[in-house]
């Protein structure tokens, strides 16, 4: 798994490539809470280039949006497709979060 | 009924990529496309964290991951010596509450019936025994 943090005006954007599984799920959880620590309140997960997603880490990006939702913060999804789309269909994320086609449909809307 | 895979290994996480891949090589072998290997990835996946957190709550133990091939079966054998733990009878999570009430959890053996076609759990002496099997020819 390979994550790359940017900060943008509107929002830090976290893309993550790779695979989201119980051993990497809790180093992508990690990176957020820091940046969330830091006092950071709104993110776009850029899910573009992800090939795989176990429940580890759908459970990593609830925590995050719970902890986000009590902070007058919050989390949203781009560029699902796939498999990793196909688990966020199944498991009911996708009527949880806000879901965008592009990580630039998400800035311009967030 | 034969065998085309057995590997037993602790049952830790930092194990599970050995398993994976050895699985995934097996189900490729087999002539599985990706998108289906990608299916028995999850299915084995989700399996294995639920025996490497909870299997074993005192002593460590392992966990045996075995590939069979029965007719147009191709079956995927998950063994281990923990607490007896029926997997299959947890409820189904709750897909529909909002971001606060949603819990986190549960969604393991969800995933796992939604990605096989039979999901079969026995316990058998001091063994829990899961039996994920993806049936040919047939698109799930």
């Amino acid at each position: 798994m390979e994550i790359q943090t940017r900060k943008e005006k509107v929002a830090v954007v976290v893309s993550v490539k790779g695979r989201m599984d119980a051993v990497t799920a809790p180093e992508f959880e990690k990176n957020v809470i820091d940046l969330i620590s830091k006092g950071e309140k709104t993110f776009v997960v850029n899910l573009g280039e992800l090939d795989y997603i176990s429940s580890a880490g759908l459970r990593s990006i609830l925590a995050l949006a719970k902890k986000l939702k009590e902070r007058e913060g919050k989390i949203v999804v781009a560029g699902l497709k796939g498999p990793v789309e196909e688990v966020f269909k199944i498991s009911g994320f996708q009527s949880i979060f806000k879901i965008f086609d592009s990580e630039e449909s998400a800035l311009r809307e967030i | 009924m034969r065998i085309l895979l057995n590997i037993k290994l602790p049952a830790k996480l930092e194990n599970l990529g050995r398993w994976m891949d050895a699985v995934s090589e097996c189900a490729r072998e087999q002539g599985f496309d990706e998108k289906k290997i990608g299916k028995i990835e999850l299915a084995v996946e989700e399996a294995l964290v639920n025996i490497c957190n909870y299997s074993y709550p005192e002593d460590p133990g392992n966990a045996e991951v075995s590939c069979k091939q029965d007719n147009s079966r191709f079956i995927i054998e998950i063994v281990d010596s923990g607490i007896p733990f029926d997997m299959t009878s947890l409820p189904a999570p709750d897909l529909t509450s909002s971001i606060e009430k949603r819990k986190i959890g549960g969604l393991g053996i969800f995933l796992i019936k939604k990605m096989v076609d039979e999901v079969k759990y026995r316990r058998q002496g001091s063994f829990n025994i899961l039996n994920l099997t993806i049936k040919r020819g047939e698109e799930k």
